[in-house]
């Protein structure tokens, strides 16, 4: 079963190898994992996608627990939460291709925020689902390059995540 | 007041009542050895070797209450200490090691004897801190003795870059940690726990399985008192030995690959299982599947909530500190009504069948010296009462099943990473700690050489340890293994070449003495704790070579397919 978890750790040096360390030590999965200090300098959070028995992520969350540094940790995927990732897509866009990737992008509600002769770069958020899709809708051969950043989670509503 | 940051290191270790330092120097901490110069308060203990060092001051730790320290130097220093802190580690150990590490400007080029030690470690400690700043290093090391201690305890690195040993800083060592992050659970969830006296009190078939988490709450006495007052037989795993005086009659013995056949039916078979301060290793309890295949309730005592549910399902988990919960569980049986004998007169009964097996009887020799006979021997001459530190082998299970440990934190060994060569330095820290006990180490002719060197500093400080050498000429566990289950091909196991040992203990200044008959075996004991007392003695016990150690659970097995002698193979 795939899993987001979510955690507040330290904003200190080392406290991230302490969670991939973990995750490499134990033979947990990690699809993706995102990282950045909150609206409190001295905290940061992160979103960790795995997937795993109940038994291996219930062990997943008490050993990253057991971290000095992490401050709490939740399974967002336990009830109501949005999940949303940002992709950077360059593609080719020359002739007739120009105008289709355009349509594309407007349906998937993309931006376009790079324009050469011959490419775009094109901004799309969603959630993984949905990015995966605009891969697929495409024309592979026009993709130059994509980068992502992994998901990001919060609770819906009054499911919140704070010290 | 305004320090240099290596007198800030020394006053911190003051303030925190360190005893013993157990350290080997060199150039990232001489700023720190110099100031140790100018002090009485911090004894430091030099070591041969700094794997040494670590293993003595977790010595220490084990046979007190106290956090032990050791301090080492940047790069090949703090690479030979790793297999002390992993051993602590693994056996939840609480310490503070320091080391040094080049100047901070030099950190990352690759610099003379740089190595990135809280990488290197970071998956065998609790904790560990790079300091980076002179002002941070107070905090760091409060907060290092802090976490060490607390909680389920563990060894914790401070890494201190040699320049800020140097520089200049006001010093005040904080009174108190507060960390938002960590802030282990100590009392039991007062609905969980009258759930489990609930059970307790209906068992038919009861067990209490006792961990080192007993031995590391100092939490004996609460054991005892809870099982008096049920009645229930008690196990210990090799690490929570002396958890229970093991001379009691609701003692069944230690559990698990190499324990007794009466502990593992009893673990099997029981109906309810109150689990306490112990982690159900895979030595412990065989093939989870085939233990669990058993329907039986469990209730898990223990501070750690990764230990609980991590290799069986249970139906009571209680965090909290084992000292804690067990005096709350005794408090709600004592108000309520008293429990039955009746209820487990049966189980009892079925015990008393599986103990008449006698698992542990071995066939003794006039001719040639057995193993169990010279543990035996130990624990009758030193009428129970020594510290016993041990390596890691065959001689390991027998000092573990034939010296009857009636109180805890006498026994000293490497469970969890089984460390050949933690036996001679940890029984440094031992004895160091207790100056006038009896301190004996049992130990092979193979793991004896992995720390041999520190024979020397046992000179250096007149530690009175008694070495017994069970020399089988055997890397005797794995030949075991090799007999059993590798057809009988001693591949690399035999000890060719070995050097005489009583000799070698004369040129370190000890006395040696090398033992063949078994008649000697009580004389030569008698003689070592009368008349030597006050020396270090080697005994080198020539042993059979091809003793085994039995009960044996293979690696793998339920725990009730036990292999119970040569003729079960
Ligand atoms: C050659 C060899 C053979 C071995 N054979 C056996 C064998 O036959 N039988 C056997 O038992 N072992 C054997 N072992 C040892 C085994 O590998 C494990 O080290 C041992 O079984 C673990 O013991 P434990 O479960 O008591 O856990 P420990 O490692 O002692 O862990 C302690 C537990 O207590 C918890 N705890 C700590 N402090 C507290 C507190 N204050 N309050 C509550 N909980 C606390 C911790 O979180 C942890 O879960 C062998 C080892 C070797 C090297
Ligand atoms: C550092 C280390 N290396 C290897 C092992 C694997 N090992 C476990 S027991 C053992 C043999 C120990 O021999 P000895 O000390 O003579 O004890 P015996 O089993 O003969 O009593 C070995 C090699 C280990 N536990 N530790
Ligand atoms: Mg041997």
């Amino acid at each position: 079963m795939r899993h987001v978890i979510s955690l507040l750790l330290e904003n200190e040096a080392g406290a991230l190898s302490r969670v991939s360390g973990l995750f490499s030590a134990r033979g947990y999965n990690i699809e993706s994992l995102t990282v950045a200090p909150t609206e409190d300098p001295s905290m940061s959070r992160m979103t960790i996608v795995t997937s795993g028995s109940d038994d291996v992520v219930e062990q997943i969350t008490k050993q990253l627990n057991k971290l000095i540094e992490v401050v709490k940790v939740v399974d967002l995927s336990e009830a109501a939460h949005i999940e949303r990732e940002l992709m950077l897509i360059k593609v080719r866009a020359v002739g007739k291709d120009r105008e289709e990737m355009k349509r594309m992008v407007d349906i998937f509600r993309g931006r376009i925020i790079d324009v050469t002769d011959s490419s775009y770069v094109v901004e799309l958020t969603g959630s993984l689902d949905k990015l995966d899709s605009f891969i697929s809708a495409i024309d592979r051969e026009l993709i130059l390059e994509t980068v992502r950043t992994g998901v990001s989670g919060i609770g819906r509503g009054d499911r919140i995540l704070k010290v | 007041m305004v320090l240099t940051g290596a007198e800030i290191v020394v006053r911190c270790l003051q303030e925190e009542k360190v005893e013993y330092l157990f350290g080997y120097p060199g150039g990232a901490v001489l700023f720190i050895y110099d100031e140790l110069f100018k002090q009485e308060q911090v004894r430091h203990v030099l070591v041969r070797h700094e794997q040494a060092a670590v293993h003595a001051a977790d010595g220490y730790a084990r046979s007190t209450d106290k956090v032990g320290v050791a301090l080492v130097t940047s790069g090949p220093g703090a690479t030979n200490a790793v297999t002390g802190i992993a051993t602590a580690y693994m056996d939840s150990i609480p310490m503070v090691i320091i080391s040094g590490q080049v100047p901070t400007a030099a950190i990352g080029l690759d610099a003379f004897q740089e190595v990135d030690t809280v990488g290197i470690t970071r998956p065998c400690v609790k904790h560990n801190i790079l300091v980076k700043d002179i002002r941070d290093i107070a905090p760091a090391i409060k907060k290092a003795f802090y976490i060490a201690k607390t909680g389920r305890p563990g060894p914790v690195l401070v890494d201190i870059p040699k320049d800020i040993t140097a520089q200049r800083a006001e010093f005040s060592y904080p009174q108190e940690v507060s960390l938002r992050s960590y802030n282990p659970v100590v009392k039991g969830h007062s609905g969980q726990i009258r759930k489990a006296a609930q059970l307790l009190l209906e068992a038919k078939r009861p067990m209490i399985y006792t961990g080192g988490g007993v031995i590391l709450s100092d939490a004996a006495k609460q054991v005892t008192k809870l099982a008096r007052q049920l009645g229930f037989p008690v196990t210990n795993t090799l690490m929570g030995l002396g958890g229970y005086p093991a001379s009691d009659k609701q003692f069944v013995g230690m559990l698990g690959m190499h324990g007794t056949y009466e502990a593992n039916m009893a673990m099997h078979y029981c109906d309810v299982l109150l689990a306490v301060g112990a982690r159900f290793d895979d030595r412990v309890i065989g093939d989870p599947k085939h233990f669990q295949a058993e329907p039986r309730k469990i209730v898990h005592i223990d501070i750690d909530p990764s230990s609980i549910s991590k290799r069986v399902k249970v139906d009571v988990p209680i965090v909290g500190d084992v000292k804690e919960v067990l005096e709350e569980l005794s408090r709600l049986i004592e108000a309520g009504e008293k429990p039955n004998p009746e209820n487990t007169a049966a189980w009892w009964k079925q015990i008393g069948e599986w103990r008449d097996k006698k698992c542990m009887e071995y066939k003794n020799s006039a001719e040639v010296i057995k193993p169990q006979f010279v543990v035996q021997k130990l624990w009758e001459v030193t009428g129970g009462d020594a510290f016993v530190c041990s390596d890691v082998g065959q001689h390991q299970m027998w000092a573990a099943q034939y010296y009857h440990f009636d109180e805890p934190r006498r026994w000293i060994n490497s469970g969890g990473l089984g460390t050949m060569g933690f036996g001679l330095p940890a029984a440094m820290g031992v004895q160091l700690a207790h100056p006038d006990k009896p301190v004996a180490v049992i130990t092979g002719e193979g793991s004896i050489q992995m720390c041999i060197q520190e024979l020397s500093t046992c000179k250096q400080f007149r530690l009175p340890i008694k070495v017994l050498s069970l020399n089988n000429r055997y890397l005797g566990m794995v030949r075991q293994w090799q007999q059993f289950f590798h057809g009988n091909r001693y591949s690399e196991s035999y000890m060719d070449s070995l050097p005489d040992f009583a000799k070698l203990a004369e040129a370190y200044g000890h006395i040696g003495i090398q033992v063949t008959k078994p008649s000697d075996v009580e004389p030569v004991l008698r003689e070592v704790y009368t008349k030597h007392k006050n020396d270090l003695v080697f005994l080198d016990f020539q042993v059979d070579p091809t003793e085994n150690v039995y009960p044996m659970v293979q690696g793998g097995k339920g725990l009730t397919e036990m292999i119970l002698g040569s003729e079960d193979l």
